[in-house]
C-alpha cells in the first residue's frame, strides 16, 4: 500500500513538479502516463527514496519514508521496495541466479535461493539460472529484473517504463505478467510509462503535465 | 556477499586484474628475497664469528684474510711462519688459538689442517666416530657426508689448491674416522685434519707447475721444504732468526684464529703484530661490518626499485579500479536500489583491491621462496653457502604484508568515494 500528499519536487527555482496525490492499494495496478519532461522517473524515484521530495508526504505501509534516515532508508527500500528499469542493469560478473539472490542477501542478509528458484521458474527461466545476464535476450533479462524485483515480497513494485524496449506482443505479456504478480503477491503495482500500448490494459491511471 | 561480487568481479577483468597481480607479485617477490638473503647472510657471518677477537695471518687485505679464514670463501692472502705465529699463541692474554692450514681440497671441499681446538672452539659435536689422532685422519663436515656420500673408512686423495681440477697428491690417501653433526656454520663444508698431515702432503718435493696464481719463492735451501698451502709466499730468510733447533722450523700455516683474554690486546695487537712481525691481525667484527656497509648499499638499491614497482602497481590497480567506475556506476544503481547502503559500495571497491593485493603477495613470496631456492642451490655450489627459503619472517614479511595492502587500500580510496557518493537517481535517470 503506498500513499502520498501534495508531493512537490524542483530540481532548481524555475523546473518545480508538483505531483497529484496517489494512493494504490494492495494487489492494485496504478499507471502513471505522462509525456518526457512530465517528471514521471522523477515521482519514481521519490517513491522509491533515491530521492527527497521538497514538501509533502510518502507513506509505504503506513510509514513515512521521509522520516527515515539514510541508512534505514536504503534498508526500507530493500525490504518494501522493488524496482524495475526501464533497461536491464546486473551484477555483470554474477550469475543469473546470483543476481537474483544478491537482493535477498541485501534485504534480509539470507540467501533465498530456493525462491529465486521458484520464481525464476515461474517467470520461464529455468533453463537460464546459471548463465551471465549478458547471454540473455532483452526480453529474458526483463524478467530476471522481475524476478529480482519480487525475491523479497515487497509492499510495492516501482516499474519505470518496463515495456518501452519490447515489441508489441512481449510488451503486453511483461505487463499482464506484472499485474497478476503484484495480484498474486499483494504488492501495490506503479507503472511509469509513455507507452500507450498500455493504457488500454489498466483503468486506475494518472495523468502527469 | 560483498565479497562474494568483489571476489567474481575481480576475475570478470583478467586483464586488468592480470597486469596488476605480476606488477605485485614481482615486487613482493624481490622484497621478500631481499629480507631473507639479507637476514640469513647476516646470521651465517655472525655465527661463525663467534668467539674469534682477531685474526692472525699474512700481510695483505684484511677482508680478504677474514673472509678465508673464518669464512672459508676467498683464497687466502698468503702464509705465515708458524714458528712467529707461535710466539703470539702462546702469549699469556690468548685464551684459545686455532691454528689453519690449508692445502688441499677434495671435490672442492677444503680440507683443513687445524688441532682439536678447531671443534672446540666452534662448539663442534662429532656425530659419529672420532676425532683425527693420527696423521691423515679427517673428520668430515656434515654437508660433506650428505652431499658426496663419505661414511667413516672411506679414504679419499686431496687435489691440491682449493679448486677440485687441481693436481691429486696420490701418495697419501685421506682417511675419515669422524662425521661432525651439522652445525649450521662452515664446518658443515669443511675436511679438518692435523696440521702435520697437510705438512706432509705437500714434503714431497712434486712441483706445482701452474696450480697456483703467486710467485714461487723458493730459497735453495727451503726447497725440500714444501709450502703448506696454495698461496705459497715464502718470506725468504725469515726461518734464520731462530736459533734453536725447532720441529716446526720453516714450516708454514695460513691463519690463526684468536681468542683473548683482554680487551687491551684486541685493540692494540691489529697495530703491534704488523709493526713487529711479517704478520698482520685483523677483527672479524670490523671486517664484517664493513663488508656488510657494502652489501647493504646494494641491498637498499634493490629494495627501493622493488617499492617502485609496487607503487606502479598501485597506480596500476588506481587506474583499472577508476575506469571500470563509468561503466559499474549503473551496478552501483543497482545495489543501492536493492537495499545497499553506499558504506557498502564502499567496501566492495575497497575489497576488490584488497582481493588483488593479497593474491599478489602471497604469490610474491612463492616466486621469492622459489627464486631464493634456485639462489641457493647456485650460492651452495659457488660459495658453498645456501639459504633455506622455507625460513618465514613474521615480522619483516608481516610489515610487507601490510605495506601491500596499504597500496590497495590507497589505490582504491579515489574509487572507493567516487561509489560512495554516486547520485543514484541522477545515474538511472540518464541512463
Amino acid at each position: 500500500m503506498i500513499k502520498t500528499q501534495n508531493v512537490t519536487f524542483s530540481y532548481s527555482a524555475t523546473q518545480k513538479f508538483h505531483f497529484p496525490d496517489i494512493d494504490c492499494s494492495n494487489g492494485q495496478t496504478l499507471l502513471v502516463t505522462g509525456n518526457s519532461g512530465t517528471g514521471k522517473t522523477t515521482l519514481l524515484h521519490l517513491l522509491g527514496g533515491l530521492l527527497q521530495p521538497t514538501a509533502g508526504n510518502i507513506t509505504i505501509n503506513n510509514q513515512d519514508i521521509l522520516q527515515l534516515n539514510a541508512s534505514k532508508l536504503d534498508a526500507f527500500r530493500g525490504q518494501s521496495i522493488g524496482m524495475i528499469l526501464q533497461k536491464s542493469f546486473f551484477i555483470e560478473a554474477l550469475s543469473v541466479l546470483d543476481n537474483v539472490v544478491l537482493a535477498s542477501w541485501i534485504a534480509k542478509k539470507s540467501k533465498a535461493k530456493e525462491k529465486a528458484l521458484s520464481i525464476l521458474d515461474n517467470l520461464g527461466l529455468k533453463d537460464h539460472v546459471h548463465k551471465l545476464p549478458s547471454q540473455l535476450s532483452i526480453g529474458q533479462q526483463q524478467r530476471v529484473n522481475i524476478a529480482r524485483a519480487l525475491i523479497n515480497n515487497p509492499s510495492v513494485i516501482l516499474a519505470d517504463e518496463p515495456t518501452s524496449s519490447l515489441d508489441d506482443e512481449n510488451a503486453l505479456i511483461v505487463a499482464r505478467l506484472l499485474s497478476d504478480l503484484a495480484k498474486e503477491y499483494q504488492s501495490s503495482l506503479i507503472i511509469v510509462t509513455h507507452d500507450q500500448r498500455l493504457k488500454s490494459l489498466f483503468n486506475h491511471q494518472i495523468t502527469l503535465s | 556477499m560483498i565479497s562474494k561480487i568483489a571476489w567474481k568481479n575481480t576475475w570478470f577483468k583478467p586483464l586488468n586484474t592480470f597486469l596488476s597481480i605480476i606488477l605485485l607479485t614481482a615486487s613482493v617477490s624481490i622484497i621478500s628475497i631481499l629480507i631473507l638473503l639479507q637476514k640469513q647472510f647476516e646470521e651465517k657471518f655472525s655465527s661463525s664469528m663467534d668467539n674469534i677477537d682477531l685474526v692472525l695471518g699474512a700481510k695483505g687485505s684484511p677482508l680478504q684474510l677474514i673472509l678465508s679464514s673464518v669464512y672459508q670463501i676467498d683464497a687466502p692472502p698468503g702464509n705465515i711462519s708458524y714458528t712467529e705465529a707461535e710466539a703470539w699463541m702462546n702469549k699469556p692474554m690468548v685464551e684459545s688459538a686455532v691454528p689453519l692450514a690449508y692445502g688441499d681440497n677434495y671435490l672442492g671441499y677444503k680440507i683443513v689442517g687445524t688441532t682439536d681446538n678447531y671443534p672446540k672452539h666452534f662448539g663442534l659435536k662429532i656425530q659419529q666416530g672420532t676425532l683425527f689422532a693420527k696423521d691423515f685422519e679427517v673428520v668430515v663436515g656434515s654437508n660433506i657426508a650428505a652431499n658426496i656420500g663419505l661414511k667413516i673408512g672411506d679414504t679419499f686423495f686431496g687435489t691440491h689448491g682449493d679448486v677440485e681440477e687441481g693436481e691429486v697428491h696420490d701418495h697419501h690417501a685421506y682417511k675419515v674416522v669422524g662425521i661432525l653433526a651439522p652445525s649450521g656454520k662452515v664446518a658443515d663444508q669443511l675436511i679438518l685434519t692435523n696440521i702435520a698431515s697437510v705438512w706432509h702432503m705437500h714434503d714431497h718435493g712434486h712441483e706445482h707447475e701452474g696450480s697456483s696464481e703467486e710467485a714461487h719463492n723458493h730459497s735453495s735451501d727451503e726447497a725440500h721444504n714444501h709450502s703448506a698451502d696454495e698461496a705459497h709466499v715464502h718470506a725468504e730468510g725469515e726461518e734464520h732468526h731462530h736459533e734453536e733447533i725447532n720441529p716446526h722450523e720453516g714450516k708454514e700455516i695460513t691463519a690463526v684464529l684468536l681468542k683473548l683474554r683482554n680487551n687491551m690486546a684486541k685493540m692494540t695487537w691489529p697495530r703491534i703484530i704488523p709493526q713487529n712481525t711479517e704478520m698482520q691481525a685483523a677483527s672479524p667484527v670490523l671486517e664484517v661490518n664493513r663488508l656488510f656497509s657494502l652489501f647493504g648499499v646494494g641491498i637498499s638499491a634493490l629494495t627501493y626499485l622493488a617499492y617502485g614497482i609496487m607503487f606502479i602497481s598501485g597506480i596500476s590497480i588506481f587506474v583499472a579500479l577508476y575506469n571500470t567506475l563509468k561503466e559499474r556506476r549503473y551496478e552501483f544503481a543497482l545495489l543501492r536500489i536493492t537495499g545497499a547502503t553506499k558504506f557498502q559500495l564502499l567496501w566492495l571497491v575497497l575489497l576488490e583491491s584488497i582481493f588483488l593485493c593479497t593474491i599478489g603477495f602471497i604469490l610474491g613470496i612463492v616466486f621469492g621462496r622459489i627464486g631464493l631456492y634456485f639462489l641457493s642451490v647456485s650460492s651452495q655450489e659457488e660459495f658453498k653457502m645456501a639459504f633455506d627459503p622455507f625460513e618465514f619472517l613474521w615480522k619483516e614479511e608481516g610489515m610487507l604484508f601490510l605495506a601491500t595492502l596499504s597500496v590497495g587500500i590507497i589505490a582504491a580510496i579515489i574509487p572507493a568515494i567516487k561509489a560512495y557518493s554516486l547520485n543514484i537517481s541522477k545515474t538511472l535517470a540518464n541512463a
